[in-house]
């Protein structure tokens, strides 16, 4: 894994990617069924793999017909890697739509395009501090990588992961394989705390003394992110937060991603996620 | 094949371009294409000041396209000046800067402020963004507006001057005339198409701005047709566009009647499709002997077929 630290303006205006992205003919190397929704695909796509950081994602041409005509970004969800070579690449996808149902549907030995790495990643922390994962859902996919770092750097890793229901909670074993302590949630109260993530997220906040450092990194709804945030806020711990927006090409040249941040002024000003994101300082978005 | 392509006192290494509001400033391509190797690339749409453009959802895909309403988000004249074009210059593309007013005061000041600005090559006059209310298409909707803002700008630039026309008219030929008339060096056409999404689950329009234009290859045999039919009227070049993601598709327009084309959608679905264009268009210039690709301009043999038609 490469580790760099992450650009600092906000504009970027000159360098817009941390590696050159890369568009190859993926072959799938494997289509697991979490569910009767949600799927991982094993691309063989070790170039960029082999350059992701975690945050990043690709952007992914589902079939190869007009419709559906755009790519689709996912995250990165794992590096695969045998005998320290690096396979490819892996993606959590939920099926709401065509292209993610393509997605499920896709059989190994299928060839889907896929551009990456792109975007912004999460800036991982050292010891002593802490980093709590805040997960919703399909929003757990960034986690896989960056836990996998903060592993490398000894950071203590808490994982709080909320689902609708225990059979969507799902890589468990590989996070504890990883030493991360979990806190698991679901809305049917099927396993972990019933309700909402964000619940023993607040509880553990209030609970925690201020000199330990902790820096939160949040995936997930919208609603779920925004919460997150402004629980950091309101107990004055920082947070990153990877957003999840309609992309048009992912590369910034469509202007379809923006997302709307904080200014010195009363507006909000609209920058593009693909490229100042996908992953935000929490405090830096206009909720 | 020769590729080159000449618009008005500019020549184009070849007859590809990055189309307005497709390729952010070019910049942010320079990573993943050598943007020397395009014909030229035309930056998204710049008015003297920065705009915000529409909240966010802005695009929606539609059957073998996209709505868009951005709202011609961007950075204004001034810091594009400052911040994008070094970079534009060194990487060696040939900019097509896409302007925007409101009044036509602001075409002609923006036209001043670029004609002396070193690696601008032409201007193409955006009088046809569907989404925005003020000013742009009001111009390009009427033969007046449309002969006022060409006059106004060729009267104070020596840059190439090209108007991109919008679709969303009852005949495009005749604003192209207009265009022609009033000192155009040549035409772009067309822009997108109005259009509209329901989500009828929630029974709320897909996109912020309620409507927006179509690309993709959902519009391109009417952009066919419209390029024809224009090349019927005017001697200026047409640059055509309008959902073109094959060198086949690049070749329709070019036979129809185009000198030059710009590609948009299907660089957000492939941004490494130029070089493939490019040999498309070679391979095909092998396969029917043809020396320059200008030569291929409006040469659609409609004769052939009304021929048929008279003996059938």
């Amino acid at each position: 894994m490469i580790s760099r630290t992450p650009r600092t303006d906000r504009t970027c205006q000159t360098r817009y990617t941390f590696h050159v992205p890369l568009d190859v003919a993926a072959e799938v190397i494997s289509n697991v069924h979490l569910s009767s929704d949600y799927n991982v695909l094993a691309l063989a796509a070790p170039g960029i793999a082999e350059r992701a950081l975690p945050g990043q994602f690709v952007m992914v041409k589902t079939g190869d017909r007009l419709e559906p005509l755009l790519r689709r970004p996912f995250s990165v969800f794992e590096v695969l890697r045998e005998n320290g070579q690096v396979l490819g690449l892996s993606l959590l996808s939920k099926r709401i739509g065509p292209s993610t149902r393509l997605l499920y549907d896709a059989k190994p030995g299928d060839r889907i395009q896929c551009l990456g790495p792109l975007g912004r990643p999460f800036a991982p922390v050292s010891s002593p501090d802490e980093a709590w994962l805040v997960a919703g859902g399909v929003g757990l996919a960034p986690f896989a990588t960056l836990a996998e770092v903060l592993r490398d750097r000894g950071t203590r890793v808490r994982l709080y992961y909320g689902a609708r229901r225990a059979a969507e909670l799902f890589y468990l074993d590989m996070f504890e394989k990883m030493g991360v302590e979990l806190v698991l949630t679901t809305e049917d109260g099927s396993r972990g705390e019933q309700g909402r993530v964000t619940v023993p997220l607040e509880r553990d906040l209030k609970g925690r003394a201020l000199d330990a450092s902790v820096m939160i990194y949040a995936c997930g709804p919208e609603p779920m992110l925004a919460a997150v945030a402004s629980l950091a806020a309101t107990f004055g711990r920082p947070s990153q937060v990877s957003v999840e927006r309609v992309m048009g090409c992912g590369v910034g040249g469509c202007y379809s991603c923006v997302i709307p941040i904080r200014t010195a002024e009363s507006k909000p000003h609209f920058v593009r996620a693909c490229l100042a994101g996908p992953v935000f300082r929490g405090s830096e978005i206009a909720w | 094949m020769d590729l080159t392509v000449r618009i008005g006192t500019l020549t184009l290494k070849n007859p590809l371009i990055a189309a307005s509001g497709c390729f952010g400033y070019g910049t942010e391509y320079a990573d993943l294409i050598d943007l020397s190797t395009l014909g030229g690339v035309a930056v998204k749409g710049l008015f003297l000041a920065e705009r915000e453009g529409h909240p966010p959802p802005r695009i929606v895909e539609t059957p073998a396209g996209m709505l868009n309403a951005i709202g011609l988000q961007g950075i204004g004249v001034h810091r594009f000046i400052a911040e994008k074009m070094p970079e534009l210059r060194a990487r060696g593309a040939a900019v097509i800067v896409n302007i925007c007013g409101t009044t036509l005061q602001e075409y002609v000041e923006l036209a001043r402020i670029l004609s002396d600005v070193e690696g601008v090559a032409a201007l193409e006059l955006n009088i046809s963004c569907p989404n925005i209310k003020e000013g742009g298409i009001t111009f390009g909707c009427s033969l007046h507006g449309t002969a006022d803002v060409v006059a106004a700008v060729r009267a104070v630039t020596h840059l190439p001057v090209i108007p991109k026309l919008t679709p969303n008219v009852t005949d495009v030929s005749a604003i192209a005339r207009a265009a022609e008339d009033a000192g155009a060096d040549a035409v772009s056409l067309v822009n997108t198409f109005l259009a509209m999404a329901i989500d009828v689950e929630t029974r709320r329009p897909k996109l912020s701005n309620i409507v927006g234009g179509l690309s993709g290859p959902a519009i391109r045999p009417i952009a066919v047709r419209m390029v024809y039919e224009c090349r019927q009227k005017i001697r200026i070049p047409i640059i055509g566009m309008g959902g073109i993601a094959t060198a086949a598709d690049a070749l329709e327009f070019i036979i129809a009647g185009a000198a030059a084309v710009q590609v948009g959608t299907a660089n957000f679905v492939d941004p490494l499709i130029w070089p493939k264009l490019l040999d498309g268009l070679r391979s095909y210039g092998q396969r029917h002997g043809v020396l320059a690709i200008r030569d291929l301009v409006g040469t659609v043999d409609t004769r052939a077929r009304e021929k048929e038609w008279i003996s059938s």
